[in-house]
């Protein structure tokens, strides 16, 4: 028991570190890409450290209260469950067999905090973003599902564990080359998952101001950043589980997951923002189409 | 709905972390998205490659809730006041007030006009005053310089200037501001 709290605790404040750092080499990345030096590497610490410092006079309810907490657990659920180095005792924390679809449910946990907490604030601002992204959520929900449904049927098991061994012996093995067009579909929900561009119709800059949070300051916000940065992590690990082959040591954890991370940098700085029915329109019909074909080949 | 309660005054009992949080405000101040005057139009090439002052860690945020700093930026009507004590109020402490052109140091062009402020110190506590008329993007940063100076010397205090001494700021508001309907505090 005391070994497996301490292994929680570890693996979450070692996720938020490094959370905390991919997203200032993302900023210092960008800034880049536009010509300026740009952030700090470590700006991301300061800037939860200032918030959680900060006063924190506001609240609306307890369901305001709680959010950040969900979104919090949301995302150290999604890192408990899933194996992060494959073989390593500790790190495999309290994976289990049947895992897949517990990882799924919880995907969405912090999400639906989120915007009861947005609903509780009473922002009208708050409204309308958590309305688009429930909109968003159900769009690419689909076609993540189905092809996680692709790697289940096609590999016969729904443990994470299990689906990563099957990926051993040899880079072709990995699930991204047998399942190529499972793997993309998964690779595009990635985005709006993330809320980068062109996908970011949630918190939207310059439009609905910040969408669910704008209500939120300081200890809240500090709370929903690490949550984030956290869930973050998860995601690139079950990313790293599910199509690159999992990771057998730290060298290839890190490098894997810092390569995933890298992928929307790609996409997000060039593209403006889709509107809420393009990014919907998009969503059910070119991750959906792609993951049928793989669907029917696993089918048929 | 909002609470009324009037804030209770600011107590210094946390000396340990002290030097460490003033640190990290100093790193890290985002700026309510506001505007007031002629000056607005010289915050925005901040943003820009050409100025870039996202390495020292300011950005700018969309709600007064997240932000820590308030920039009134020119030439400040009566009307507008009213909108900017209750931004300034909804900030969470600490927060801090910057405060552009001569306009607001003491009326600038406009000092003789019938429907703006000259003294903004009066009205809300300013922590850095940055001359000029317009400041240029250059003089703003070096506003900004000073301020993250005067936090990590724990000299930027407006914010608890203005809770212990609401009744004087509050006196001097109602003065100018005719209709007044705000709350006791915005919240
Ligand atoms: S100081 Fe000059 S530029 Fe600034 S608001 Fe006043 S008149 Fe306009």
């Amino acid at each position: 028991m005391t070994r497996l709290l301490v292994s929680v605790i570890l693996t979450s404040l070692g996720a938020l570190v490094y959370g905390l750092l991919l997203g200032g080499v993302s900023r210092v990345i960008t800034a880049s890409i536009h010509g300026r030096i740009g952030p700090r590497l470590t700006q991301n610490f300061i800037d939860l450290w200032k918030l959680f410092r900060k006063e924190s006079s506001i609240h609306h309810g307890t369901m305001f209260w709680m959010a950040p907490m969900f979104r919090l657990t949301g995302g150290i659920g999604v890192l408990l469950l899933v194996p992060i180095i494959a073989g390593n005792s500790v790190l495999t924390n309290m994976s289990f067999s049947g895992d897949l679809l517990l990882v799924l449910y919880f995907m969405f946990f912090g999400c639906l905090g989120m915007a009861l907490g947005a609903g509780d604030s009473g922002h009208p601002y708050a409204v309308v973003a958590v309305s688009r992204g429930l909109l968003q959520m159900s769009a690419y929900e689909l076609s993540f599902s189905a092809a996680v449904l692709v790697l289940a049927l096609g590999l016969g098991t729904f443990s994470i564990e299990n689906i990563v061994s099957a990926q051993q012996g040899g880079i072709l093995n990995w699930n991204v080359f047998r399942f190529p067009f499972a793997t993309a579909a998964a690779l595009i929900t990635f985005l709006p998952m993330n809320m980068t561009y062109p996908f970011n119709i949630v918190l939207a800059p310059q439009e609905i101001p910040i969408g669910p949070p704008t209500e939120y300051s300081s200890r809240f916000l500090s709370f929903m950043f690490s949550g984030r940065a956290i869930f973050g992590v998860a995601k690139l690990i079950l990313f790293v589980n599910l199509f690159f082959g999992g990771a057998g040591s730290w060298s290839s954890l890190l490098i894997k997951t810092f390569l995933l991370y890298m992928y929307p940098l790609f996409v997000s700085p060039v593209f403006p923002r889709f509107r809420t029915e393009q990014s919907v329109r998009f969503l059910w019909f070119v991750p959906t189409s792609l993951v049928a074909v793989d669907l029917l080949r696993v089918i048929l | 709905m909002y609470c009324n309660k009037i804030p209770d005054k600011p107590v210094d009992n946390e000396k340990i972390w002290k030097k460490l949080d003033d640190l990290a405000r100093a790193n890290s101040l985002w700026i309510t998205a506001y505007g007031t005057g002629c000056g607005a139009i010289e915050l925005r090439p901040l943003h820009t490659s050409r100025f870039d002052m996202e390495r020292f860690g300011i950005a700018m945020r969309p709600t007064p809730r997240q932000s820590d700093v308030l920039i009134i930026s020119g030439y400040l009507s009566v009307k507008t006041l009213k909108r900017v004590i209750r931004v300034y109020e909804q900030i969470q402490d600490p927060k801090y007030i910057l405060a552009l052109g001569s306009c607001t140091i003491d009326g600038g062009m406009y000092f003789d006009s019938y429907n703006t402020i000259n003294i903004l110190d009066r009205y809300i506590p300013v922590d850095v005053y940055v001359n000029g008329c317009m400041p240029r993007p250059e003089a703003v940063i070096d506003g900004f310089i000073l301020l993250m100076k005067k936090i990590k010397e724990g000299k930027a205090v407006g914010w608890k200037r203005y809770k212990e001494n609401l009744e004087y700021y509050r006196k001097n508001q109602r003065e100018i501001i005719r209709n007044w309907d705000l709350p006791d505090y915005n919240w």
